[in-house]
């Protein structure tokens, strides 16, 4: 195991942060972590990579104890942080050179490392010019090669495309894919296209704590095979709506949701469960129904399922 | 790795920085100028008991201990804004230890601070001050080393400020106190015996009398007692920034 997180713990003042969370990376893999804003991701990150310290627990990088041995696991990692860390004075060449330098890289390895990655994200033309000049984006571009350049055993990458355009997210996405047979890769996300496709495993997070742990694609399965969208009126539709469905299809959905003017039902086969929803619709009077699709859950749906996004407006929905 | 690179790397850093940010130079020998220049103006006609040297001889190793009083503290303290900036986790989850990185940052801040009270020299030569004798060459020496003790104290104040609000506070009550029980603008003699004793606590105050010995000849102490304070404070508060560094948590 590249990485093995045990009970821990993370209190600031009376925010638990991360609460008693387990889990354990093997080499190579990519595992993500997932779960709404404030769920714990980035403490759980900072404590990976010995910034902060945990309240009570432990985490080992490749054996080592970020309690004990911070030093020896700071030698493993690769970090890129949510918010920038770079030296907005120094330019582009500087930043990266100093990087190179702190990770005991040689000048010619470090030189033609350089060029390398600021080819792979055509930052090429910026190479002498001071980051504060840079946008948002080229910023994260350079954020994200800097974390990637000393060749690292083991990656921490938290939320490493946000603000990167589509192009430069692919082009991301096939440099760690590539890297990802011999570097452990822990990464957070936003993006449920991006977890998709690139983990192996995620974990969701919320309140502190993992609600689901497994492949993306045993994940949507447990949320149901299919998914039925009825689309209504905006009229129509309301919370005790909701509820009689849901209360007429009890045994039939593993979850029920309303999300905007539509009602999610999840289920294991929409052809034999579709007669009984349209029967408990038949009950309601003064509705029309607009719209019926039938679909495949996403990693989103299982996003939204477990985490209980307040966006999503499924407060109301049953299981 | 080597963490003499990792010394290293981050001393050039500040070096860069600090070549880059031209006001910082202006910015931080303002102030001391206009000391010099006033008190040098309002006081040369002054004779204190039992000093043999014009009023420009001794203000001036004072202003340049002065400057590098200043600057030391404050690029010791500006670790605060590389937490604020983000930079600071960037060396932090590298594997240079926490003392390479508070040592380079000290060297670092402690070279911008040393050459700033050179230029501090230059401009008090301008205005009639003239280093002599035999021992001019200690002098770079042990402005240095102060400059190396203010940015290590520095730094260890960094160490327990939220963020770069509390300057303010540290210029009000910790650097002017410092500069004005040192000795620098006016012998410690004239002082009442309780504030004299206050003032031999202070390092400045072994600074500013050996830095205008190595120039004047003139000392208050022996220039021995006070080259000795002077390595040993650099060395304690060396220890003790590296020492409260290493235990913070960088959010
Ligand atoms: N330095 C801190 N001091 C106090 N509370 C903190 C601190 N850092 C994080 N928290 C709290 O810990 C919780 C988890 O925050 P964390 O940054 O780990 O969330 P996250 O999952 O990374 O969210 P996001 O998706 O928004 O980045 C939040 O409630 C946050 O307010
Ligand atoms: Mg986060």
């Amino acid at each position: 195991m590249s990485v093995v997180v045990k009970n821990l713990v993370k209190v600031f003042g009376n925010i638990v942060a991360v609460d008693s969370i387990n889990f354990s990376v093997e080499k190579g893999e990519i595992f993500g972590l997932l779960g709404p804003n404030g769920a714990g991701k980035t403490t759980t990150m900072k404590i990976l990579c010995t910034l902060l310290k945990p309240t009570s627990g432990d985490a080992f990088v490749e054996g080592y104890s970020v309690r004990r041995d911070p030093k020896k696991v700071r030698e493993k990692l690769g970090v890129v942080f949510q918010e920038s860390t770079l030296d907005i004075e120094l330019t582009v060449f500087e930043n990266l050179d100093l990087h190179g330098r702190l990770y005991g890289m040689g000048i010619n390895e470090r030189r033609s490392r350089i060029d390398e990655l600021l080819e792979l994200v055509n930052l090429e033309d910026y190479r002498n010019v001071q980051v504060k000049k840079l946008s948002g984006g080229m910023k994260r571009k350079l954020e994200v090669i800097r974390g990637i350049m000393h060749s690292p055993d083991i990656l921490i990458l938290d939320e490493p495309t946000l603000g990167l355009d589509a192009a430069t997210r692919r082009t991301i996405w096939r440099h760690i894919e590539e890297i990802s047979e011999d570097v452990t890769i822990i990464l957070s996300t936003h993006y449920m296209e991006e977890a998709e496709k690139l983990c192996d495993r995620v974990a969701v997070m919320r309140n502190g704590k993992i609600v689901a742990l497994d492949s993306p694609q045993s994940l949507k399965e447990r949320i149901g095979e299919e998914i039925i969208v009825l689309s209504f009126e905006s009229s129509d539709i309301n919370v005790e709506r909701l509820k009689a469905v849901s209360d007429g299809l009890t045994g039939l959905a593993t979850h029920i949701s309303l999300n905007g003017n539509a009602i999610e039902i999840h289920v294991k086969s929409a052809s034999a469960v579709l007669p009984e929803v349209m029967e408990v619709l038949r009950t309601l009077r003064d509705v029309n129904v607009k719209g019926v699709e039938i679909r495949k859950p996403t990693l989103e749906d299982v996003f939204i399922t477990l985490s209980g996004d307040s966006t999503s407006g499924d407060e109301h929905g049953g299981t | 790795m080597g963490e003499l690179d990792a010394v290293y790397v981050l001393w050039l850093r500040d070096l860069k920085r600090y070549l880059r940010a031209k006001s910082r130079v202006f910015g931080s020998i303002g102030m001391p100028f206009f000391f010099l220049a006033f008190f040098s103006l309002g006081f040369r006609r002054v004779e204190f008991p039992g000093v043999e040297i014009d009023y420009v001889s001794f203000i001036s190793p004072g202003i340049a201990a002065m400057v590098v009083l200043f600057t030391g503290v404050f690029s010791g303290v500006s670790v605060v804004w590389d937490r604020q900036f983000g930079f600071l986790r960037e060396i932090m989850v590298s594997p240079a230890s926490r003392f390479s990185i508070a040592l380079g940052r000290a060297l670092g801040g402690a070279t911008t601070a040393f050459v700033q009270g050179l230029i501090m020299v230059a401009v008090s030569m301008l205005i009639g001050f003239r280093p002599a004798g035999n021992n001019l060459l200690l002098f770079p020496v042990l402005l240095f080393l102060t400059a190396l003790t203010f940015t290590s104290i520095g730094i260890a104040i960094s160490t327990v400020m939220r963020d770069i609000h509390g300057f303010q506070i540290v210029v009000n009550f910790f650097v002017f106190p410092i500069f004005f029980l040192s000795g620098a603008l006016f012998p410690l003699s004239e002082l009442p015996s309780f504030v004299e004793a206050l003032a031999m606590l202070n390092p400045l105050t072994y600074s500013v009398d050996a830095l205008r010995w190595s120039t004047t000849g003139y000392a208050f102490f022996n220039p021995i007692l006070s080259i000795a304070v002077i390595f040993l404070s650099c060395f304690l508060f060396l220890l003790l920034s590296s020492f409260l560094f290493s235990r913070t948590e960088v959010e």
